[in-house]
């Protein structure tokens, strides 16, 4: 039988194969996060457990400790080909955006500059249509020119499965498969194939962090699930958008569109 | 949850109201995630106007502005009884391309008319594009009655003009529907303004769409996206399409029309299966070493894909540069791509008054029949019974131009013409074998392939190895343009096709010369892969491919035949490498370097090889 976990992991194993055979050199972007490692874990089951690929930190220097921890050990095990790529200080972002997008703004410009030193093709990301309204209206296989901004004005179509996998010239393309996922459907493949997760998933003291961003611009939400099937059930019942927590999404009514046209994530 | 949501696209002309109606209705099933409605409120406060639900859709800053929404976005509907996932999708004109990237995944549609202003010009392309793209399942809402005063009048007759629209494309719709986005009428509850109407409400409607029947029960079709080399195996990849397979199975592929049987089904943190369905992403390994590339198709003997060269095609031309026959583009379908000519424009329809036009240019937005042919055999189904690899997209510089729709009506399916090579390579039956023949002349039958633009010097160095091996007492012969184009190929021309079938021949004949035990020589410029692949086919583990190599600079200076400068003057059309490609060797078992090496070195490399290769004790 094939329920709809089993067709969301079959979609993004076929995208990651296209990706692999059609755009090189390739990466992809680690957040170290509950998504960019499930992604990593469908990389896993696609290649038939050698990722073919270097993953990448976008490394601000500003993560949580946790998170620095989980990385190193999951490099060991999974036995990955990991590049550290550290950012560019805030005072180098678009000085008219507000201050906790700049912060942001910082990844996109250490992304800019790993995709010019490696010569990247390709670039993969773990965002989803559900994450945020904006990324709601990304393509699949995304082309991005030299400067990597998003053209959403004029987006190629992508239908029936036939990608634009050519980057402009001096470009990239950004690939995304996981854009059919929802929240829910990521812990719940988590539960499934017991995919380590970065601890502060989990409540402690009351709360816990829905969406892991860097320490000075994400906050926690109450919360009492301390185990996946208990994540889960919060979420069933909770209207709360799964981006509450992130500081750059809500302080200007376009400051998510501005950063995402400039080439964020 | 895990039921599969139901795709549903939701279109209709521009400012119709399609968005306003899904932001209500996520408002009023409380799915819009907690503040939305605040926010809301407060930016269209902002923005001087009452609360525009589309707003919760609309999240690009210029669509706010314009109210307009530019490109797709999906939002999940989880009801009781099931779970939707609407596609919204743009109706301004413009944004065509965006809509069809929107609507081709859908499996239902549901159409959006204002009740003040009719049908319009994008209601009708829409519903045009989506019969086009398959689409039988179709609900339509009259929306806006709050600006015709609720009128039951006014709803009927717009009724009545739908369902006569839609029956000329061969549609019923499942319902008509009248409601208000805006107010929030008849979405979720019956309104109070609409006592006349005793239908179901939208939720209750859209509770009645079915998703689309299982693909398991179809034939198979595994597409192979790649190949991995891993500890020894050669493990194939791919998503299967339709059907179902299991280990054991014997798989047919196309076009290359090999067959195998499928040894294993590998998998990584996975139960091990012997059984794989469609919709599952695969790796097969195969019982022998066959050569296998990415855009074959696997099927089983039984329902395989048609082969063709040509194929009639409905197309919704997407690019801005006009459409004309002879125009040359790249045709992808499942992980197949091939070059493809435009051969005819049969007819040019426009979507508006769904009239033909007369035209044989295709414009942006427009639908054309046309007729495409290809170079390389393509393996395709008819798409309304197999979409998979029935669909196809054509793409010119890198972009999408067209979405295609294949029929194969008319054309004859070219399996037969290949034939299917049983799974026993050597010949059945001959009480002479090969190696009494090697016995009797000393040497092993075999093919070698020369291949190289012409000028290389292909038949200067066959007649010269032709020579000496004669001399050494091989049996051996050549076959090129001179003794075979006037007899054997005298009723073929130069064609695409007729190019095809010439190689083709050749190919078949050099193997049948190696059964015999002879050491054939063939020197065509043999341009295509896909050619010489067949003619490896043919011949076996006694083929060998010979790549006389030089630089066009080289042989349009030596141009024996004075062909080139024939060529350049537009005298001779369609010559490999001045208006046709050359598609060199990619693993050539022996390459000859003409322009860099004397005519008696690259013999005696050539005179070399053949005593290592063909020699009795040796391995093809």
């Amino acid at each position: 039988m094939v329920d709809a976990l089993d067709e969301l992991e079959a979609q993004s194993i076929f995208i990651l194969r296209e990706a692999v055979n059609r755009l090189q050199p390739l990466a992809m972007l680690w957040s170290i996060g509950k998504d960019s490692n499930t992604l990593l874990w469908l990389a896993r089951k696609a290649f038939f457990g050698r990722v073919p690929f270097p993953v990448i930190l976008l490394d601000t220097g500003n993560e949580f400790p946790e998170v620095y921890e989980f990385r190193d050990r999951i490099i060991r095990e999974w036995e990955l080909i990991y590049i550290d790529a550290p950012c560019p200080g805030a005072e180098e972002t678009d000085p008219s955006l507000p201050p906790k997008a700049r912060a942001a703004a910082r990844k996109t410009l250490g992304l800019k500059r790993i995709i010019g030193e490696r010569g990247l093709k390709g670039v993969i990301l773990g965002i989803r249509r559900d994450e945020q309204a904006i990324r709601g209206k990304e393509r699949i296989f995304s082309p991005r020119d030299t400067t990597g901004a998003w053209n959403f004005r004029h987006q190629p179509p992508e239908f029936w499965d036939c990608f634009n996998a050519e980057p402009p010239p001096g470009g990239h393309v950004r690939v995304h498969p996981l854009l059919a996922w929802t929240e829910i459907d990521v812990w719940r493949y988590i539960d499934r194939e017991r995919i380590p997760v970065v601890p502060l998933y989990f409540a402690r003291d009351g709360k816990r962090f829905r969406s892991l961003g860097e320490k000075d611009i994400t906050s926690s939400v109450t919360s009492s699930a301390t185990t996946i099937p208990q994540i889960i059930q919060e979420l069933e019942t909770s209207r709360e958008p799964e981006r509450a927590g992130r500081a750059m999404d809500h302080e200007s009514e376009d400051a998510f569109e501005r950063l995402r046209t400039q080439g964020y994530m | 949850m895990t039921a599969e949501p139901l795709q549903l696209a939701v279109v209709g002309h521009v400012d119709h109201g399609k968005s306003t109606l899904i932001g209500r209705l996520l408002h009023e099933l409380s799915l819009l995630p907690r503040g939305k409605a605040d926010e809301l409120r407060a930016v269209s406060e902002r923005r001087g106007v009452a609360i525009e639900w589309s707003f919760a859709l609309d999240a690009f800053q210029a669509e706010r502005d314009q109210a307009v929404t530019i490109d797709t976005t999906r939002v999940w509907l989880r009801l009781p009884q099931c779970n939707i996932a609407v596609i919204d999708v743009p109706g301004h004109r413009e944004f065509l391309a965006n809509m069809v990237s929107g609507a081709a995944d859908a499996e239902a549609a549901l159409l959006v008319v204002d009740a003040n202003e009719g049908m319009q010009e994008q209601t009708r392309r829409h519903t045009y594009l989506l019969r086009l793209l398959g689409l039988e399942q179709i609900a339509v809402v009259v929306n806006k009655l709050d600006l015709v005063e609720f009128s039951e009048a006014r709803f009927r007759e717009l009724e009545a003009a739908v369902r006569h629209f839609l029956a000329e494309l061969g549609l019923t719709p499942r319902l008509v529907l009248p409601i208000s986005a805006r107010h929030g009428d008849n979405l979720t509850a019956p309104s109070a303004n609409l006592l006349w109407y005793r239908g179901p409400t939208l939720i209750e409607a859209l509770q009645t769409l079915e998703a689309r029947p299982s693909r398991q029960a179809q034939a198979l079709r595994l597409p192979i996206q790649d190949v991995y080399r891993q500890d020894d195996k050669r493990i194939l990849v791919g998503r299967i399409e339709s059907g179902r397979l299991a280990v054991g199975d014997t798989l047919l592929f196309s076009p290359s029309n090999k067959l195998a049987r499928i040894k294993s089904l590998e998998a990584w943190n996975a139960r091990q299966s012997a059984h794989a369905l469609a919709g599952q992403s695969v790796g097969i390994t195969l019982d022998r070493p066959l050569f296998v590339e990415r855009g074959e198709i696997a099927s089983h003997q039984q329902d395989a894909p048609h082969l063709t060269n040509v194929l009639h095609a409905t197309l919704f031309w997407l690019g801005v540069t006009p459409l004309t026959a002879g125009q040359q583009l790249r045709l992808e379908v499942a992980t197949a791509e091939a070059p493809v000519t435009v051969e005819a424009v049969e007819r040019v329809i426009d979507t508006d008054t769904l009239a033909p036009e007369p035209t044989e240019i295709v414009r942006r937005d427009q639908v054309a029949e046309v007729v495409l042919r290809s170079r390389a055999l393509l393996a395709l189904d008819e798409h309304t019974s197999l979409p998979r690899t029935g669909r196809f997209v054509l793409r010119a510089n890198g972009e999408t131009v067209a979405g295609g729709l294949a029929s194969l009506r008319g054309h004859p399916n070219q399996r037969r013409v290949v034939g299917l090579k049983p799974e026993n390579l050597t010949p059945v039956d001959h009480k002479v074998t090969r190696t009494s023949r090697a016995e009797r002349f000393g040497h092993r039958g075999g093919i070698l392939w020369f291949t190289g633009l012409s000028g290389a010097g292909k038949s200067t160095l066959a007649m010269a190895v032709e020579q000496h091996l004669f001399r050494k007492g091989y049996s051996v012969y050549v076959l090129d343009g001179d003794n075979v184009r006037s007899g054997l190929n005298a009723n073929l021309g130069f064609s695409p096709e007729d190019r095809v079938e010439n190689i083709r021949r050749v190919g078949e004949v050099a193997a049948l010369f190696a059964d015999a035990g002879v050491l054939c020589i063939t020197a065509f410029i043999s341009p295509y892969r896909a050619d010489r692949a067949r003619a490896r086919q043919a011949g076996g583990e006694a083929f060998h491919e010979i790549y006389i190599r030089a630089d066009l600079k080289t042989c349009e200076r030596r141009d024996p035949k004075g062909l080139y400068r024939r060529a350049r003057a537009g005298e001779i059309t369609e010559f490999t490498g001045v208006s046709a490609p050359y598609e060199a060797p990619e693993s050539a078992e022996l390459v000859v370097d003409t322009a860099n090496e004397s005519i008696d070195a690259c013999v005696d490399q050539i005179l070399r090889y053949v005593a290592i290769s063909f020699a009795i004790s040796s391995r093809a």
